[in-house]
């Protein structure tokens, strides 16, 4: 079960993840990444109410890395539990991806670079 | 006991045995008493015998004529009319018989006489004892507890008149008026049982009212016979002095007369019970249409059909939506279904037609009138399945207001009952497609078994073990082992994001890149690299393979190994009794897919002692959840491997799997997982 919350700020997209990701609803946050990624070029993702993700979910975040680069969106997650962050981990996509602990830092890192 | 057969046979004997019998002592009677013989013959042995005429001819008949059932109402009084027919034939010749020799000494003989009149005698048993029993099917068709006793009370009496008889009570006797009154009065009673009547069609029942005027004719013919035999004064044995056979008569006339009035009466209601017999057999049909093996559309002819019989509809069309739209007409053009639909002027009538009703459905609502040359009124019911329109079932009448509330009753259940037999036809082809899926995955599972190593090398060097168990038919898990050097072994464990058969199909992939690169890498970095770029031609955008490879030298004792994002596989050091993570940096195979992967790959080389171990496992494990969503964890793994790592491999293998299963607690696994364990020597 999944509950994604869809928050546009002045200069970003603030998506929130709840519950838990897995294969089925993977896709509600494909979809809310996909309109994310069509219409802001910076992306702030808070997954501190994240309990769980599986692969599928993770290869949600993973088909988006090329085409964020290739147009330049910022994507910034933060605020993950220990559980999911090693999870990340594990899979290597810390060198990937921008994750930082709170949303302070998120933000410094979404207007700083 | 007898068999029925044999049963029928013995009564037929009887009754002609019981026949030569009585005539023969009638007569020998006659000739005692004409001769003044002085023989002591009792004047009661005539009489016996004519009782076991009755009995037997009532025997024979029970066995021969069946139940009665509404089908062969028909037929029981065809069989009536046809004895009735054969009897008076014979009543007949005795009849020619006198009108012959009216005048002459023979027909004046009283020998003669009485011969003919035990003929006479024997086909009137015949025909009313045949008749009788006719009537008593008829009367206990559909019978009650009730009826049943009162019947039986009734043919009790009338043996009781059969003794009664023996004792010579002269008609119109007071005796013998109390008995006809007594039973006549029963008679009565029995003959308003008529049940039959109101399953015969018009047809059917006018068949019956001349059958049943024949067989009364017939009946008047006896009767006038026996009373001409009568006014001779030469009988021995008067057969109107029997209680029995009066009232025999008095109740076969009754029901027959009875019979005749109702049916009579019976005949304008026919065509509304015909009519309502119609309505059951057409729901009967379309509820079983399905079940026969017959398509959707037959029943939609079924549905389209028995609608406009039962509200006498002039034209008629069933719209059914879908892949394949259907549009089935009777009495109208597909272009006149076209005009009728504009010419609506109910809205909710409108609405069903162009396939637009939600849940509610209205039933006073769906009869309207039309503003149409041809036709004036119309009904119109949605065809609904699973609270879904599918269709509309429109029926029209060339008169105005045509219908009414009860036939939208009859059209609205045959909706339902061919909507359900639709779905049930969905649900079954639904069920034949899910076994047909069942199979294949069947199959897809033996055809992934056979992936996985059946046999895993074993050696002088080191004992090897695995497990893997998929949460769905197939799965993404995979290990494997090979040697492509002497002591150069190359090991394998990997797991393909999500699960089920996508999973299975880029495990397969996995395979094959594993066995062709394997050979000939040299080090596990080399071939991760390898892999990525490989499985990133082929694999998704949003899947990825983890997986962690090693190349173990058993003559060096060492193992190199590389982790590409798989979860860290666990080691144990027999000299210091520590385990610990090999959880160098890496990146899961397909995430990126460049040049750049190889800069996030990192080996490390380890010199293992005898007795070491190597545990590999999947997210699988690690990530089971038991009841409360606690996580098993690489920590849960660990200290269950701690406990039992002095176990024989085989046996460890299985004490680490029952520890997981006791932690899950009966929790259903939801993702693969797979375990492979390898000890040095």
């Amino acid at each position: 079960m999944v509950e994604i919350n869809i928050q546009a700020e002045s200069d970003y997209q603030l998506i929130e993840v709840r519950g838990e990701v897995d294969a089925s609803s993977s896709i509600e946050l494909d979809n809310a990444l996909k309109s994310a990624a069509e219409n802001y070029a910076k992306i702030l993702i808070n997954l501190s109410k994240l309990e769980y993700i599986s692969s599928a979910g993770l290869g949600v975040f993973i088909s988006y890395l090329e085409e964020l680069k290739t147009n330049d969106i910022k994507l910034v997650i933060f605020g993950l539990q220990e559980k999911v962050r090693e999870v990340f981990d594990i899979l290597g996509l810390q060198h990937l991806m921008n994750i930082t602990n709170n949303k302070e830092e998120a933000q410094a890192l979404l207007n700083g670079k | 006991m007898l068999s029925e057969k044999l049963k029928i046979r013995l009564s037929f004997l009887a009754g002609i045995l019981s026949w030569l019998l009585f005539t023969f002592f009638d007569l020998y009677l006659l000739f005692v008493d004409q001769y003044q013989l002085n023989v002591d013959l009792s004047a009661i042995l005539p009489q016996i015998f004519l009782t076991t005429l009755v009995l037997s001819t009532l025997s024979y008949y029970r066995y021969t004529i069946t139940k009665a059932d509404s089908i062969n109402f028909i037929d029981l009084l065809w069989r009536v009319f046809i004895t009735g027919l054969v009897t008076t034939i014979g009543s007949l010749f005795i009849r020619l018989f006198f009108y012959i020799f009216g005048n002459s000494t023979i027909s004046e003989n009283p020998f003669t006489v009485n011969f003919l009149y035990n003929i006479l005698v024997g086909l009137v048993v015949v025909y009313l004892v045949s008749t009788f029993v006719v009537w008593k099917r008829l009367i206990l068709y559909q019978k009650s507890k009730n009826l049943i006793q009162l019947w039986g009370f009734f043919e009790y009496a009338l043996l009781g008149s059969l003794i009664f008889d023996l004792f010579g009570n002269k008609f119109l006797s007071v005796n013998f008026n109390t008995a006809l009154i007594f039973l006549g009065g029963l008679g009565i009673i029995l003959a308003f049982n008529l049940k039959w009547i109101a399953y015969l069609n018009f047809k059917q029942k006018w068949k019956s009212i001349l059958f049943i005027i024949l067989s009364g004719i017939y009946l008047y013919h006896f009767l006038l016979n026996l009373m001409n035999f009568s006014e001779t004064g030469a009988l021995n044995l008067d057969l109107l002095d029997r209680a029995y056979f009066v009232s025999l008569f008095i109740f076969i006339i009754l029901y027959a007369g009875i019979s005749i009035l109702v049916t009579l009466f019976n005949l304008p209601t026919s065509s509304v019970f015909e009519r309502k017999l119609q309505e059951a057999i057409d729901f009967q049909k379309l509820s079983q249409s399905i079940p026969a093996g017959q398509s959707a559309e037959q029943t939609y002819d079924i549905l389209l059909e028995s609608s406009m019989s039962a509200v006498f509809a002039d034209a008629a069309w069933l719209e059914i939506n879908g892949e394949e739209p259907i549009l089935l007409t009777r009495g109208v053009t597909t272009l006149t279904v076209k005009d009728i639909k504009e010419s609506v002027r109910q809205d909710f009538i409108k609405k069903i037609l162009s396939q637009q009703v939600s849940n509610e459905f209205a039933p006073s609502k769906v009869i309207g009138t039309l503003n149409h040359p041809d036709f004036k009124s119309i009904i119109a019911v949605p065809v609904m399945v699973q609270n879904e329109q599918i269709g509309s079932l429109a029926l029209l009448q060339e008169v105005g207001d045509a219908f009414n509330r009860e036939m939208v009753d009859i059209i609205t259940t045959f909706v339902n009952q061919a909507s359900i037999s639709i779905e049930n036809f969905h649900l079954i082809r639904e069920a034949l497609d899910n076994e047909r899926y069942k199979e294949q995955l069947k199959i897809a599972k033996s055809v992934q078994k056979s992936l996985l190593p059946s046999v895993l090398e074993r050696n002088d060097c080191f004992e090897i073990e695995a497990y893997s168990m998929a949460a769905d038919e197939v799965g993404g898990d995979y290990y494997d082992i090979i040697e492509p050097s002497k002591d150069i072994f190359n090991l394998i464990i990997g797991d393909v994001s999500g699960k089920g058969t996508s999973a299975a199909f880029n495990m397969a992939q996995m395979r094959g890149i594993f066995h062709s690169l394997a050979q000939d890498v040299s080090t596990p970095k080399e071939f991760i690299t390898k892999a990525n770029s490989a499985i990133g031609r082929c694999l998704e955008k949003n899947s990825f393979i983890t997986a962690i490879f090693f190349v173990i030298n058993t003559r060096e004792k060492k193992f190199c190994y590389a982790r590409a994002g798989h979860c860290p596989a666990m080691y144990y050091s027999a000299s210091t009794g520590n385990i610990t993570l090999l959880e160098k940096e890496g990146l899961g195979l397909g995430i990126l897919r460049n040049s750049q992967y190889n800069e996030y790959v990192q080996e490390e080389t380890i010199n293992y002692q005898p007795g070491d171990l190597l545990l590999l496992y999947t997210d699988g494990i690690s990530e089971a959840k038991n009841e409360y969503k606690k996580q098993y964890g690489a920590d849960g793994l660990k200290s269950s491997l701690q406990n039992h790592i002095n176990a024989p491999l085989s046996k460890l293998k299985d004490m680490l799997i029952n520890d997981l299963l006791k932690f899950l607690n009966g929790n259903k696994l939801d993702d693969d997982y797979t375990l492979t364990i390898v000890r040095f020597k």
